[in-house]
């Protein structure tokens, strides 16, 4: 098992603010907007150094949605800050017809995704935001996994042309993967090389994926652990010349297994290589106020958890 | 000086082309439509600053129009073609199947003088205030304008915008509100009352002028005032008042001709009171 260490903890949210300046840096085009949370999204550092390419939308997203879309016609980059279950559920039909449908330039930055969100209940806790996200025709889906990838990431996608959805989040995690990494939008990246099983990881469950890893080495069970940091488009070559190699799968994310991650692989294996499969995930229920590592145990989204799974596909095979 | 009987010619084309539009298909908005021939004809045929022959989505240097009602696409397409957009005989497939006049506009099927989606009411003034902004950021002095249902302002992202654009500055933005009174239902009074919207307007911060929409003199000096008064820190919204079915007579007066298409001896009847003055596609 390739060894991972983590240079200290930091919050995906806070490599979304420092790529956002070093976007804005690259590109006098990109601008940004926000729903009365900049502290909350680490946009402050983009606020004070581009004053004027930063426009406060107030607690109003329909409208930040369809301003962001306006904006790009004219040249325009604008990312909207807000926190995910306000950037998806609260406006989805402002990105189905003004973004998705007419194919604008607009990224949605989506912070405090999933569970990890804690003590603010099930009313912030959005699980279906990638699902809602992936549906939509001409839509990129990234959730990347700590904070040196998710900078990488949101200055892909001020380059990339097109909508975006980038899904982050709230709490400190491990920041493990490379400083000043390049972000392909679209490639899976093999984080072990393993012949027992192949783990497919997104977001915050890609480090419990190798801490899994780990442990499943300890027990001679040789993990493939694949972060699939883009959701759509899916890096189906990668995925399925990895299951090919394994003959069995587990996914890990922290979403609903309905219209997650897990689904769109499973959906994959099923029409190419049917495989054994087994789905770490929030099964078809809301979340509930309590610490991130409460809320991850709770609701079977961690390292145990994903050993557990393991072991279960791989006795299917 | 705007040649007025000029402009009344080509909306009475605008007509035929919305109702034969309409009949063909069996399916469309007459009603708005006919309400808003007027002022569209005046928008693309004198007002707005356009390169019609060299359409680009950015429109840089252009004045901008948005169509935030997007079922009144009969009368924005006949005024696209009409103007130069496309070719006239491309009304022939509106609402076809694999046409590029689909129900509602689309930039999907990069159809000329399309710049958004509409057709879901309510967001086309957020994305004409972002165009507007975006227009002040590159140093512009255009003008972006935008037309909507008086029925579409039920919906609250109209006044998420209406706050937005105020609070903003964006003084390079005219609004026009298509105020007929009447949508699907009903009248508005019964169906969700508007109140006044005069001093609606006046609260959220912009300036409002008023213009009646079925004479083509009045919307020429209406939108001439508008222009005018922009640059002013306020953004500008013009209420217009105008007769859904204004042209037809029998499609006057009611709510009835909001999406119904004319049958065949009443696509007859209605032609008989609209001159032919540009040939029918």
């Amino acid at each position: 098992m390739k060894k991972y260490i983590s240079t200290g903890n930091k919050d995906t949210r806070s490599g979304f603010g420092v790529g956002l300046l070093e976007a804005g840096k690259k590109n006098e085009n990109v601008v940004a907007m926000c729903a009365d949370l900049i502290g909350s999204l680490k946009m402050d550092a983009f606020v004070a150094e581009f004053p004027e390419r930063f426009f406060q939308a107030g607690i109003a997203e329909a409208n930040m949605t369809g301003v962001a879309a306006g904006m790009t016609i004219g040249g325009k980059i604008p990312f909207i800050g807000t926190f995910a279950a306000f950037a998806t559920g609260r406006v989805y039909d402002q990105i189905r017809q003004s973004v998705a449908y007419s194919n604008k330039n607009v990224k949605i930055a989506a912070s405090h995704a999933g569970l990890t969100l804690g003590e603010d209940g099930a009313t912030h806790q959005i699980l279906e935001d990638i699902g809602l996200m992936k549906m939509l025709p001409n839509m990129v889906v990234i959730n990347p996994c700590d904070f040196n990838q998710t900078k990488a990431a949101t200055i892909a996608v001020a380059e990339y042309e097109g909508p975006v959805y980038l899904r982050f989040g709230r709490p400190s995690v491990a920041n493990f993967t490379p400083e000043n990494q390049k972000f392909e939008i679209g490639k899976a990246l093999m984080l072990n090389e393993g012949a027992d099983v192949t783990i497919f990881a997104t977001g915050h469950l890609v480090w419990e994926a190798i801490q899994a890893g780990e442990k499943l080495a300890e027990k001679g069970i040789d993990a493939e652990i694949i972060n699939i940091h883009t959701i759509k488009p899916l890096d189906a070559k990668a995925i399925l010349k990895s299951v090919k190699k394994t003959n069995c799968v587990v996914t890990a994310e922290e979403h609903m297994l309905n219209g997650g991650m897990g689904d769109s692989i499973a959906q994959l294996l099923s029409r190419n290589y049917p495989t054994p499969i087994e789905m770490i995930g929030v099964n078809d229920t809301f979340g509930e106020s309590g610490t991130p590592a409460q809320l991850l145990e709770k609701y079977g989204l961690n390292a145990e958890n994903i050993i557990k799974a393991v072991e279960k596909v791989i006795a299917r095979k | 000086m705007a040649d007025i009987k000029n402009l009344e010619n080509i909306a009475s084309q605008v007509r035929r082309d919305i109702v034969r539009m309409v009949h063909e298909k069996n399916s469309g908005h007459p009603g708005g439509s006919l309400g808003c021939a007027d002022f569209m004809t005046a928008m693309y045929f004198e007002v707005l600053k356009k390169d019609s022959k060299n359409f680009t989505i950015d429109g840089k240097n252009e004045d901008l129009f948005f169509l935030s009602n997007g079922h009144i696409s009969p009368v924005f397409y006949s005024v696209l073609a009409r103007s130069g957009y496309f070719p006239v005989e491309e009304l022939k497939t509106f609402r076809a199947l694999n046409t590029r006049l689909q129900g509602h506009p689309t930039t999907a099927e990069d159809l000329p003088g399309i710049r958004i989606a509409s057709g879901s009411l309510g967001q086309g003034l957020s994305v004409a205030a972002g165009a507007a902004l975006t227009k002040k950021l590159n140093g512009e002095n255009t003008t972006v304008y935008s037309l909507h249902g008086d029925g579409e302002l039920e919906e609250g992202q109209i006044w998420e915008a209406a706050m937005f654009a105020n609070a903003r500055k964006i003084d390079n933005l005219i609004a026009t509100i298509d105020y007929n009174k009447v949508q699907i239902d009903g009248t508005t009074e019964d169906v969700l009352d508007l109140g006044n919207l005069r001093t609606k307007w006046e609260a959220f911060g912009w300036i409002v002028l008023e213009m009646q929409g079925n004479n083509m003199a009045d919307v020429i000096r209406g939108l001439a005032e508008a222009k005018l008064k922009t640059g002013n820190g306020k953004p500008v919204v013009i209420l217009m008042h105008t007769e859904m079915g204004a042209g037809v007579d029998f499609m006057m007066g009611t709510h009835k001709w909001h999406g119904v298409a004319p049958n065949d001896e009443q696509l007859k009847d209605a032609l008989s009171q609209l001159e032919e003055t540009l040939g029918d596609y």
